[in-house]
């Protein structure tokens, strides 16, 4: 089957890729880039354990192509830690215990900072609303939330 | 064991340390069942049936042989059939001659998305090519997806062969019904005689997936002489060895297991599914095989647990003591035997001290995926319907619905009525912490209901091991096999160490071992790992400490009796005569290669003494009359959990718990078409709860330690399921006045059952 050359940069690094038409950017990223912290649940756009951001926007990676990525920037979880600092959301995530199996707390942790990115001082409700493409099974999303709102309140300083 | 250490003396048991995988698992560095790669591997896909219900004529497989880039197909003929032999797997049971057909199908297809081929090829792409290229030639039955149904001597039979267990005499026709089971004490007919007030009432529950976000992974490797390794996403990398060996007629020792992280199991990942197609596809094509489920494979053909329909009677005086309790369970199966219906006939009442009881349980056969364990298997379909009509009946005789628990409520010394008397429990406990909640008497709003609830469940121990090596600089690599299911297991048993040893918590490293360096562990289930887990690592912990006893009495010449292990340190014994420097860990470890060699403890047990738990929920809702939509407002979940050595995590425990019975009671439904063919496997049709479907879950920790294990732990994971579907229906229906009696509560139902109300 034909593959397709495909260059992007991912994480801030250039990256060059081949994959078949049929790929997703989720299967690229796992299977031909060997990043596989981006998680698949379901394939389908309805658990969010892939969300990556393309060219700064919030997305499902199976429900984009690998040959659309060309010429783009995408950032993945293996991002998000910066040198041995973790992400302030990372580091909430361990203190509150916000995440038990741990498959969906990539896409959560990408999720959430794109959702504190938009608003950096959210209510419950509006974590809750922006975290709802994400599902997680072993949680119940408190300790989710809690962690979201203590990542934004030390953000913003406050 | 011996016990109790007192809540006064911990350091570190009850705090809430970061736990040790935690960065893994923040930055996507953390391995699970997909993420396993090995140079030279193929992609294993499986061929499933279109048919709920047919007769395999013919497989032929030659033209996806003949694709170029597939490298082995395998059928039916590439696995020995297998006699009926028990075994078991978590909370339920097995047969291996149903196992092996499950996991692909020899003479019929009983559901559909039964495996009836699997290849492996070269790349993702090629396999789905090759799965289009076999012809299966079927021969359509009529199938029966209704439990109620599959119940009716006219109805499609699965398994020809099939007469109810349990009836005397045996039948003389083959039925769906593969067993009837009966637990009764006392006289139920005297008992219902003296009621003052009977409630009746008949409740259905639908099929439910545990719904775990990771879909079941796995990568085989088999050599040309027969070795195999596997690794897989599992609550019993043990159990996968056994079954493997077992159902491809190979020794033990020749196959190697490692798990990888698993990314949600809740009973789910109790059984074997793609594991032995990878091992042979691997042995025909001379390559490493991996296999990943779709999330449409995983709701086909993995998973659900029973859908459920329980018939309850219950009687009791004016002054509101139960004379009598009665249900009939019918559960789902699935396509073969061995539904959660036994335990849960044995929870079904055990919350409540009764003189007269009687339940009876039917495990049905119907063409659906083969049932799999669930977080308390068959308990919350079993609370829903006996919490339902308790609530009915503290209605009725308007008594509080806590205070009547109370003036029923199971104690240490009650006696069930299916075995044992009940040990040390927190039943009251937590029906006490619930009435004294401010939840009880916060005031509802209009079109607001409030529901109480609780839920029983045994809990488990069983065979487990670990290993604790004492490092050269004094550190810990502790090792254990179970499994962290539960997320945080693996922290609890590195505090419980910790705290044996007098060290950090940071100074224990703990790995979950494979079955190549540990001793026989039984699978991750039935609230187990903490318990069990925690009891190995303990007893592990003690026998190093015996030996760094041993050790330093030696190198200070005195008896080891004067040796006491105490903050770390060797030191004398309080009161002796006999003097000497302490030692501490690091001292002794630095000196062990030239004292005698390396330190370590091990344990290899078979856990006993589970603690039973008990739980109990208030919940509040709001329906919104014009959709029938109910919204979930508040929720409180008190639960006994013995002691929780990780707080937080056993908190999570509840609010995880509390989330899918959430689901289940409100949206969680398998739907079939009357072709069979299930018409929602995925995340949009299939509707678990989402962030903003919930509020925040409150948690009270009622700790009555279990006097059976060290720190009193009795296991807190599954308990938290049972509750939710009752009491939200307790809730709905008192919004309502409407008793509402089966599941989901979704909107369509709970508008048609306002529309139907009689005026």
């Amino acid at each position: 089957m034909a593959r397709h050359h495909v260059r992007a940069t991912v994480n801030g690094d250039a990256v060059e890729f081949l994959c078949e038409t049929g790929q997703t950017l989720l299967e690229a990223l796992r299977d031909e880039l060997r990043l596989t912290g981006t998680k698949e649940g379901c394939g389908t756009g309805d658990c969010g354990a892939c969300s990556v951001m393309l060219d700064g926007r919030l997305v499902c990676s199976c429900l984009v192509l690998g040959v659309e990525a060309e010429g783009r920037s995408i950032e993945t979880i293996e991002g998000m830690a910066v040198g041995e600092a973790l992400h302030p959301l990372q580091q909430k995530f361990l203190e509150h215990a916000a995440l038990q199996c741990g498959i969906c707390t990539p896409g959560i942790l990408i999720a959430a900072r794109a959702l504190l990115e938009r608003n950096p001082d959210p209510t419950e409700a509006e974590v809750r609303d922006g975290l709802a493409g994400n599902l997680c099974r072993c949680t119940g999303y408190h300790k989710i939330v809690e962690a979201v709102l203590a990542a934004a309140r030390e953000m913003r300083g406050a | 064991m011996s016990s109790a250490i007192g809540t006064e003396d911990l350091k570190i048991v009850g705090s809430r340390p970061l736990r040790p995988d935690g960065v893994d698992k923040v930055t996507g560095r953390a391995r699970y069942g997909a993420d396993v790669s090995l140079p030279g591997q193929l992609i294993g896909k499986v061929l499933r049936s279109p048919h709920p219900h047919a007769r395999i004529l013919a497989i032929d497989t030659s033209l996806a042989l003949a694709l170029p880039g597939v490298k082995a197909v395998v059928t039916r003929d590439d696995f020995p059939d297998m006699p009926d032999e028990y075994a078991a797997a978590g909370e339920l049971t097995i047969n291996y001659r149903d196992v092996t057909r499950n996991m692909m199908a020899r003479e019929k297809v009983l559901y559909d998305g039964h495996p009836v081929a699997a290849v492996a090829a070269i790349s993702e792409s090629v396999a789905r090519e090759a799965l289009k290229l076999i012809k299966v030639d079927y021969q359509v039955l009529p199938h029966v997806i209704d439990v109620r149904e599959a119940m009716r001597p006219d109805a499609p039979l699965l398994h020809e062969a099939q007469y109810t267990e349990g009836v005397s005499p045996k039948p003389d026709k083959p039925s769906n019904i593969a067993k009837r089971l009966e637990f009764s004490r006392g006289d139920v007919a005297a008992g219902f005689a003296r009621a003052e007030v009977i409630v009746e009432r008949e409740f259905n529950t639908q099929p439910v997936h545990q719904g775990y976000i990771e879909p079941q992974a796995c990568l085989a490797s088999t050599t040309e002489d027969g070795q195999v390794e596997l690794w897989t996403s599992t609550q019993g990398h043990f159990m996968f060895r056994a079954q493997c060996a077992k159902l491809l007629q190979m020794e033990v020792s020749r196959i190697r297991v490692t798990p990888t992280e698993i990314g949600g199991g809740f009973g789910g990942k109790n059984n074997i599914y793609n594991e032995p197609l990878a091992i042979v596809l691997s042995r025909k094509s001379h390559r490493p095989v991996k296999m990943v489920m779709s999330r449409e494979e995983v709701f086909r053909a993995t998973g659900p647990t029973s859908g459920g329909n329980v018939k309850v009677r219950l009687g009791a005086t004016k002054d509101g003591r139960i004379t009598a309790a009665f249900a009939e369970l019918n559960f789902q199966a699935g396509a073969y035997p061995g539904s959660s219906v036994a335990p849960a006939s044995m929870c079904a009442f055990t919350r409540y001290d009764l003189d007269n009881v009687r339940v009876i349980g039917h495990d049905v056969t119907c063409n659906r995926p083969k049932v799999a364990a669930y977080r308390a298997p068959g308990a919350p379909i079993a609370a829903f319907a006996v919490e339902s009509a308790i609530d009915e009946l503290a209605g009725k005789l308007a008594i509080d619905p806590i205070e009547f628990r109370l003036k029923n409520a199971a104690r240490e010394g009650t006696q069930t009525y299916y075995g044992p008397k009940l040990g040390t429990i927190g039943y009251v406990e937590t029906l006490e912490a619930a009435r004294a909640h401010p939840h009880y008497r916060a005031p509802l709003g209009p079109d607001q209901g409030r529901g109480v609830a609780t839920g029983f469940w045994f809990n488990i121990g069983g065979e487990t091991s670990a290993t604790v090596n004492i490092n050269e600089d004094g550190t810990v690599a502790l090792m254990h096999g179970t499994l962290d299911v539960a997320g945080g297991s693996r922290a609890a048993m590195a505090m419980m160490v910790a705290e044996e040893l007098g060290i950090p918590f940071e100074q224990v490293r703990p790995i979950v071992g494979d079955t190549a360096v540990l001793g026989f562990n039984f699978i991750t289930a039935g609230s187990r790992g903490t318990f069990a887990g925690g009891m190995a690592c303990v007893t592990a912990a003690r026998q190093a400490i015996d030996r760094l006893r041993t050790r330093v009495a030696a190198i200070r010449e005195v008896p080891v009796e004067a040796v006491i292990w105490k903050d770390g340190q060797a030191r004398p014994a309080e009161g002796s005569a006999i003097r000497f420097e302490p030692m501490s860990l690091a001292q002794i470890a630095r000196l062990a290669g030239k004292t005698g060699g390396t330190i370590a403890g091990h344990a290899e047990i078979n856990a006993q003494g589970a603690g039973p738990g008990f739980g109990t929920h208030i919940v509040d809702v709001a329906v919104d009359r014009e959709t029938g939509a109910i919204r979930v407002l508040r929720y409180t979940a008190v639960q006994d959990v013995g002691r929780a050595i990780h707080p937080a995590y056993v908190e999570g425990q509840l609010q995880g718990g509390v989330a899918q019975g959430i689901g289940w009671a409100l949206n969680e439904e398998y739907v079939y078409g009357a072709d069979g063919v299930l018409q929602n496997p995925g995340f949009l049709d299939y509707r678990i709860p989402v962030a903003s479907d919930l509020p925040y879950i409150d948690t009270v920790l009622v700790e009555v330690p279990n006097p059976n294990h060290p720190y009193g732990v009795r296991g807190c994971g599954e308990v938290p399921i049972i509750a939710p579907l009752a009491a939200i229906a307790n809730a709905v229906s008192h919004a309502l006045g409407i008793r509402l009696c089966d599941l989901p509560l979704s909107p369509p139902r709970v508008a048609r059952a306002i529309a139907d109300r009689p005026a």
